[in-house]
């Protein structure tokens, strides 16, 4: 409380100081508006970027291992003039989903897949859709909020039922404001009674399972109408390919699992393919990879936001020093009253944080506001984090004692004679 | 040996300043410039001196010593029965603080401050309380008739006026020894009186004045006069009572 009674008098002085020379003083922030603006407006840009690719990625799932198929490149033999014509067998097999819920330790359930792309239709109005065939099981591996009806169940795979669930994306394209559920599309050859919609997930920088127009309708089914070869007709010729499943999502029991499971899958996976016609995809991978992303994104931005407070503080510093010269007598006064050293030291060091942590404040306007300006414009998230505002309290009183205190030891080191005579 | 001589030294108990053979030398490239070679006097409470002498006669220097700016070569300055010559610069400033007042001829008040905060800086490094600066500053500016300035700035108040606010300034820590160095040079010879006429009222109310001046019309208002000359006492006249 004494500390106080005994500071406020200069801070007071300080303020008026600032007061005093204004246009000076706002120049001399100005490197710490900048400086303490861009730190903050950098990290809540920086952080709402990774937290949008780190929910996406969180979505997928991070107890989740992502096996697809893909198609090999360039085997034995030429595959294209000779293949031409032939079917193109490769990927994932029924077996190779036994497997690996047989073998692989962790392992809680597998969803298979097999994604085609096909023309829907509702009376004039036709879309081509992502269909994927699977289990009720997706919709527990992958869990999208259910806007209507309700999604596969056991007895649509027991029956082999003409059902389809629809995303939201594709409802609003074909339905249109058709009647919604239990509405009947046409799905290439095959009509489908529409049994419910759930939310997809659309943007984000990282592949999300699903896509903008799915059509999910039971593998059941989808083996009886539509077989497991997906032939294409193209100007010269057909081409068609043999996938039995597309990809496998394979939950594990958590995520300690994940990454030994994900080694023996592919060791698994490789006794039985001769070609390389899978690949495994894991979450957390590409969390680690996405933080490790932001970290050496943090580091860059902290160089940056170093460098301009450096810059800053040397404004200060030098505004300082101008200070000291312009203020020799006042010092030579105080010492002839009898302050100690000390007492002056303090004085000025004061002064220099009224200056850092007024250009502190002003950073910190400038730094709250430009991340809204940003997502007011551009829709990109930004987040603003409580400990950056701490942050820049700290770095502006930091730089304010760091770049006062050589010339708050210049006044004290005066000789209180000299500073008398100084005109 | 050195502790018996000491002892031998130690002021009277109404002895407020009392120096012994003090010497000031300063080098100056080869040359050793005695600005004090050996001065010796003493001086009792409450009584009111002037220190005179041409320039160059080691006036300046003699008041930076007695003004603890400055610590002798040699000797000893005892100030309140304590000897600054032995004293580090933080004690020397507590020292400032604590027994002395200044009071110069170009004022030197500090110009960003007003007339009330002026009052109350050496009270601020004394410790005192808002409330108790605040009273003390009005009771001081009312004493050297300022009072109803005391929110103005030095630059709005007149010359008079300011030596007037320094006067406050210099007492505000209670001082043993008012210390003032020509403070009538920069006033007009009507301010001047009025000036000396505070300083005069001051020392009957038992302050220890001491006035460094080469103004013999200045001097004379003292009741005792040192003269200085190429660094030593030429003369000593009177009791300083």
């Amino acid at each position: 409380m004494s500390q106080i009674r005994y500071f406020w008098p200069f801070i007071k002085l300080g303020l008026s100081d600032v007061w005093r020379h204004k246009t000076r003083s706002l120049l001399t922030m100005l490197g710490m508006v900048f400086g303490v603006g861009s730190v903050i407006a950098m990290l809540a840009v920086g952080e709402g970027a990774s937290q949008q690719a780190l929910d996406s990625i969180k979505r997928l799932g991070s107890e989740n291992i992502m096996v697809m198929s893909v198609k090999p490149t360039e085997g034995e033999g030429a595959s294209t003039g000779a293949e031409r014509g032939r079917l193109a067998v490769y990927g994932l097999l029924y077996e190779d989903e036994k497997r690996i819920l047989e073998t692989v330790p962790g392992v809680v359930s597998t969803v298979p897949a097999r994604m085609t792309r096909r023309n829907a239709r509702l009376n004039e109005r036709q879309l081509e859709m992502r269909v994927v065939e699977t289990i009720p099981g997706w919709f527990d591996v992958v869990q999208r909020p259910v806007l209507a009806g309700r999604v596969l169940n056991a007895n649509d795979m027991r029956m082999r039922a003409n059902v389809c669930v629809l995303t939201e994306h594709g409802v609003r394209r074909l339905l249109a404001a058709e009647e919604v559920i239990g509405q009947r599309i046409r799905i290439a050859s095959g009509v489908f009674e529409v049994i419910g919609i759930v939310k997809n997930e659309t943007g984000g920088t990282v592949r999300a399972p699903d896509s903008e127009a799915d059509a999910y309708i039971p593998i059941t089914t989808g083996t009886k109408l539509f077989g497991e070869a997906n032939i294409r007709y193209s100007a010269g010729g057909m081409e068609g390919e043999k996938v039995e499943l597309s990809q496998i999502i394979i939950k594990m029991a958590n995520i300690g699992f994940v990454e030994p499971g994900s080694k023996a899958i592919e060791a698994v996976l490789a006794r039985f393919h001769k070609k390389k016609d899978f690949r495994i995809d894991v979450p957390l991978t590409l969390l680690r990879e996405a933080e490790r992303t932001k970290r050496t994104y943090n580091i860059v931005l902290g160089a940056i936001a170093g460098i301009s407070l450096l810059v800053g503080g040397i404004g200060i510093m030098n505004i300082m020093l101008a200070s000291v010269t312009e203020r020799t007598k006042e010092i030579g006064i105080r010492r002839a009253i009898g302050a100690r050293r000390s007492r002056i030291v303090v004085q000025f060091l004061i002064n220099t944080c009224v200056l850092s942590i007024g250009g502190g404040i002003l950073g910190l306007l400038l730094g709250v506001s430009i991340p809204l300006l940003i997502t007011f414009f551009t829709d990109m998230p930004t987040v603003v984090q409580p400990y950056s505002l701490v942050l820049a309290f700290c770095i502006s009183v930091g730089v304010g004692i760091v770049f006062g205190l050589y010339p708050a030891m210049r006044a004290a080191a005066l000789d209180p004679i000299e500073a008398l005579r100084h005109e | 040996m050195i502790i018996q001589t000491t002892e031998s030294m130690r002021p009277l108990a109404d002895e407020v300043v009392r120096l012994d053979k003090v010497m000031r030398h300063y080098t100056v490239g080869e040359e050793t410039v005695r600005a004090l070679d050996g001065v010796s006097f003493s001086m009792r409470k409450g009584s009111y001196w002037a220190i005179m002498g041409p320039s160059g006669s080691g006036k300046s220097t003699m008041l930076n010593i007695l003004g603890c700016l400055d610590r002798p070569s040699s000797g000893a300055y005892w100030l309140s029965g304590e000897n600054v010559a032995e004293m580090d610069d933080n004690a020397l400033s507590d020292h400032r603080l604590r027994n002395l007042g200044f009071v110069f001829q170009s004022f030197h008040l500090i110009p960003q401050l007003t007339v009330s905060e002026n009052i109350e800086v050496p009270m601020l490094y004394l410790g005192l309380s808002q409330s108790e600066r605040k009273h003390k500053a009005e009771t001081l500016a009312e004493r050297v008739g300022i009072s109803h300035r005391l929110r103005h700035l030095p630059s709005e108040l007149s010359g008079g006026q300011r030596q007037r606010v320094a006067v406050a300034r210099a007492l505000a820590n209670d001082p043993a020894v008012l210390l003032a160095d020509e403070p009538t040079g920069n006033l007009d010879s009507a301010t001047s009186v009025q000036i000396m006429g505070l300083f005069q009222e001051l020392y009957e109310q038992g302050k220890t004045v001491i006035l460094v001046t080469h103004e013999p019309d200045i001097a004379a208002y003292a009741k005792a006069c040192i003269v200085l000359k190429d660094g030593v006492i030429l003369s000593i006249t009177g009791e300083g009572k």
